[in-house]
């Protein structure tokens, strides 16, 4: 079993994939950290919804009931947890591109590796000024500074 | 000399699998559902999150604001159910692989159908009975 998953000598682009000898447990390589964490992020995305549609449940209550549950997104410490949603749903995104093209596109398998890397830098640049505008305010309400 | 006998081998009739499809639709409906959500979900973290203040501009008169147009009802509804189907679905996946026996399997997807059909009624429910002049 294992020596058919972990060829000795690096087929195409195995080099990188580290195997232990005697060990049967799989380890792949970069693409086998990309599936956990695709998985990871749709798991975690998936729990938020679950709030997420509750607490907008509340419109149908009444305005006062849901200003109060939405005061709970403006806190600081939940800001900084929304912001790690948006990263784990950009990439769960951007990762869904690249499986779709590894799957249709027939050069997807080939591109595999520099797909990934080309969508961690557009998560990276994207992130940069998506996290300065979803932190700012309430950094400057920390941190004061200005009016 | 007599030649020998032997019927041709066959195996035991037996009815035919029944085989379906699902797993196939499934693994596409992931991927058709996937790149819509990649416009309305990506799109919704956008308009929430990060333009025009994010998330401290949001309140009842805003959602009150989005909802008067159909356009909005119709990208949250969308949302919704495909979201809800595409999580639920990679859900089932991730239970189908980790759990180890037949009763914890069974009884997790039960959990997982009952909390997707709660989700899908309470937020259709939600957009379509939505009331602006609600008093309270």
């Amino acid at each position: 079993m294992a020596s058919t998953t972990a060829p000795p000598t690096g087929a195409a682009e195995g080099t990188g994939g580290s195997s232990r000898r005697g060990s049967t447990v799989y380890r792949g390589d970069l693409g086998m950290w990309s599936w956990v964490a695709h998985r990871i992020t749709g798991v975690l995305t998936f729990f938020f919804l679950f709030a997420h549609v509750l607490d907008t449940a509340v419109v149908r209550v009444s305005p006062n009931a849901y200003d109060k549950v939405i005061e709970l997104y403006k806190n600081p410490l939940v800001n900084l947890l929304e912001l790690g949603l948006v990263a784990a749903v950009l990439y769960h995104a951007l990762n869904g591109i690249r499986i779709m093209l590894v799957d249709f596109w027939a050069k997807g398998p080939r591109f595999q590796r520099p797909m990934l890397w080309a969508i961690i830098a557009i998560w990276v640049i994207v992130m940069i000024p998506g996290a300065y505008f979803m932190l700012q305010r309430n950094i400057v309400m920390i941190f004061g500074g200005g009016n | 000399m007599s030649t020998l006998n032997i019927s041709a081998p066959r195996s035991p009739r037996r009815p035919a699998a029944r085989r379906s499809n699902f797993e196939l639709y499934s693994w596409l409906f992931m991927r058709l559902s996937g790149l819509l959500l990649i416009v309305l979900v990506l799109g919704h973290l956008f308009i929430m999150n990060i333009l025009d203040g994010g998330v401290h501009r949001i309140n009842f008169a805003f959602v009150a604001g989005r909802w008067s147009s159909p356009f909005w009802q119709f990208w949250d509804l969308s949302m919704l159910w495909l979201a809800e189907l595409h999580g639920g679905n990679g859900l089932r996946t991730v239970i189908n692989d980790y759990a180890r026996k037949d009763a914890t399997r069974f009884w997790l997807k039960i959990l997982l159908y009952v909390s997707m059909a709660l989700i899908l009624a309470l937020g259709s429910f939600v957009i379509f009975t939505f009331d602006p002049n609600i008093s309270g």
